[in-house]
């Protein structure tokens, strides 16, 4: 019997090796580009371990780190984004539907305002991302309605304002002088003070937060049916959401505690991926995490780049984002969906 | 022949709201139930609460007489294949996919398909006469191909029973004798097939017996003959018609056609 199947898993490998090579491709780059710039012959003594002293402090202290910090934080608003959209059926949701990311802002802003560290600042960011997460969920199992798809996005968009509030009654209550633009930076998301730290705390929960999707690959194309439907085929529905829900809010709770709100990406990232391999997870998933790493390093490398002061990078991926989304909708258009 | 599926006392609902009370009835291997009923008369909700995705109020639904109130999702799926009345979701999808998806209680949460699930979906397709769209996107093939694809993944589930929730409802003519005549063949492979439509002459072609669900009650049952009659159709629909037979088989014709 043929298999033509294997077709779109060729092109699905091809697009994903591609974005790799244009990651590849970027981050030596980036490496290269800043303030301090550095020749790619002297990048290569840096590499090769031939050369120390500033090169070298450069790339592995400073540069590097970063770059691998935009890199995850790209992928780990991307893939969470990827999983939300299918999880809730609609490809216009992304990682904060649930009010992660401002349970993430009003932990980070109260940090600001308490004057805590920046360590401490990252941890309470965490933990408000985490906690609005657990409330959210909570509420919506306690409701228990008709369609606990809609009841858990409502309680996700009202949590979520709240915390909103929370944020706006912070700016009102800090120093204009120091807290206010300390306040608004976070809230504009940047990696200009992202160190080797940051990335030791960011790696472990993202790869805690990927290591269950790529495991559901093929239960989440189910959940893509709706509740009922992929109840009738066998799918421990609830169960499966809740597993989906705490992986992703994982991994956008530490990106959002290292690298403050960066929207769009985990909106237009899965939408673009999408389009060049087709809604099945398991092709889906790997170029997501690939194509948002590579924009948000882009993104990044612009904004340390453009001008004289940083660029916050949720004006840049807006001002990115928008573009790219309309054009995505008119393609899809086309397309005919 | 052995009883498959036996339902006993079922009241069916929602908290709150009770949509129909005392379903009783009984379906054997090889055998077609057709339920008739008018919109919003609960069939539905009546194929949900059996299939165990709405619990029910009071009764018993059993599988070769096993009590099913305590299966899982995994092991419903495995005796019980359901064909909603529209599915599939809204992404874009291979037809293959779709189909692929009725394997799931086949394999472990975490375990990608087999080749045997490969080869039973596209087994599932060709019965179906689909095979040649397996590669089609599902939002751009016809609504009668989906319902083909549809029925494909419930037959890939390998179920002892089949539920169709309206097949042919939104169907072109000839896709609604296409659909039925698969319906047909699933009961003439020993499955024990339960379906919903409002075309009584469905009933008359395809099935052995026939439900009328009236009010929340099964009002009749038993072969078409005895339940689709013009005192049936009239308590049920609040029409006048009259049976007539027509090369053979019977149709419904209302009065007030003529």
């Amino acid at each position: 019997m043929p298999r033509p199947r294997r077709r779109s898993d060729a092109r699905a490998t091809a697009a994903f090796l591609g974005a790799l090579a244009v990651l590849a491709v970027l981050g030596i780059l980036a490496l290269q580009v800043g303030a301090y710039p550095v020749t790619p012959s002297e990048l290569w003594a840096v590499l090769s371990g031939r050369a120390h002293g500033i090169n070298a402090t450069v790339i592995y202290a400073i540069r590097g780190p970063r770059i691998l910090g935009a890199m995850l934080v790209g992928a780990a608003l991307s893939s969470a984004g990827a999983a939300y959209q299918s999880l809730f059926r609609n490809p216009l949701v992304s990682p904060d539907i649930l009010g992660v990311s401002s349970g993430a802002a009003l932990g980070a802003v109260l940090g600001i305002l308490l004057g805590l560290p920046v360590g401490a600042i990252e941890v309470a960011s965490f933990a408000g991302g985490i906690a609005a997460m657990a409330l959210v969920y909570g509420v919506a199992v306690a409701i228990r309605g008709h369609d606990p798809v809609l009841v858990l996005v409502l309680s996700g968009v009202v949590i979520g304002s709240l915390m909103g509030s929370g944020v706006a009654l912070v700016k009102f209550l800090a120093d204009p002088e120091n807290q206010l633009p300390a306040i608004t930076f976070w809230l504009l998301g940047s990696l200009a003070s992202f160190n080797r730290s940051d990335l030791m705390a960011l790696a472990p929960p993202v790869a805690i937060g990927l290591v269950p999707l790529v495991l559901l690959r093929w239960r989440l194309d189910v959940m893509t049916l709706g509740d009922e439907e992929a109840r009738a085929l066998g799918v421990e529905v609830a169960l499966l959401r809740l597993g989906i829900v705490a992986s992703a809010t994982l991994m956008t709770a530490a990106a959002v505690s290292v690298s403050g709100v960066v929207g769009w990406i985990g909106l237009v990232v899965p939408h673009l991926a999408r389009l060049i391999v087709g809604p099945a997870f398991r092709r889906l998933l790997p170029l997501t995490a690939v194509l948002g790493a590579a924009f948000l390093l882009a993104v990044d490398t612009l904004a340390r780049n453009a001008g004289g002061v940083e660029v916050p990078l949720g004006v840049l991926t807006a001002v990115l984002g928008t573009p790219v989304f309309l054009w995505l909708m008119a393609a899809a258009r086309r397309v005919g969906s | 022949m052995s009883t498959r599926l036996s339902i006993a006392g079922l009241s069916f609902g929602y908290p709150g709201r009770t949509v129909g009370t005392d379903v009783t009835f009984a379906l054997e291997a090889g055998e077609i139930l057709c339920l008739l009923g008018p919109n919003g008369g609960g069939k539905t909700t009546l194929f949900r609460t059996i299939l165990g995705l709405v619990p029910a109020l009071a009764g018993t639904v059993a599988i070769d007489g096993a009590d099913i109130v305590h299966w899982n999702a995994r092991r419903r799926a495995l005796a019980m294949g359901y064909v909603p009345q529209s599915g599939g979701g809204s992404f874009a999808f291979t037809v293959r996919d779709i189909v692929l998806m009725g394997r799931s209680a086949h394999r472990g949460t975490f375990a990608p398909p087999a080749s045997e699930d490969y080869d039973a979906a596209d087994a599932a397709m060709e019965r179906l006469g689909i095979l040649d769209r397996a590669d089609r996107d599902w939002l751009r093939i016809s609504g009668g191909e989906r319902q083909l694809a549809l029925i494909a993944r419930a037959l890939a589930q390998e179920p002892r029973v089949m539920i169709l929730d309206e097949p042919t409802a939104n169907l072109d003519f000839g896709n609604q004798v296409r659909v039925m005549e698969q319906v047909r063949g699933l009961a003439r492979a020993g499955l024990a097939v339960l379906f919903s439509t409002h075309h009584p002459e469905q009933a008359f072609a395809a099935a052995s017996r026939v439900a009328m669900l009236h009010q929340g009650r099964l009002a009749r049952i038993g072969t078409p003959d005895e339940v689709i009659t013009e005192d049936g159709m009239r308590l049920v629909y609040g029409i006048d018609v009259e049976v007539v037979a027509v090369a053979g088989i019977k149709v419904c014709l209302p009065l007030d056609w003529r």
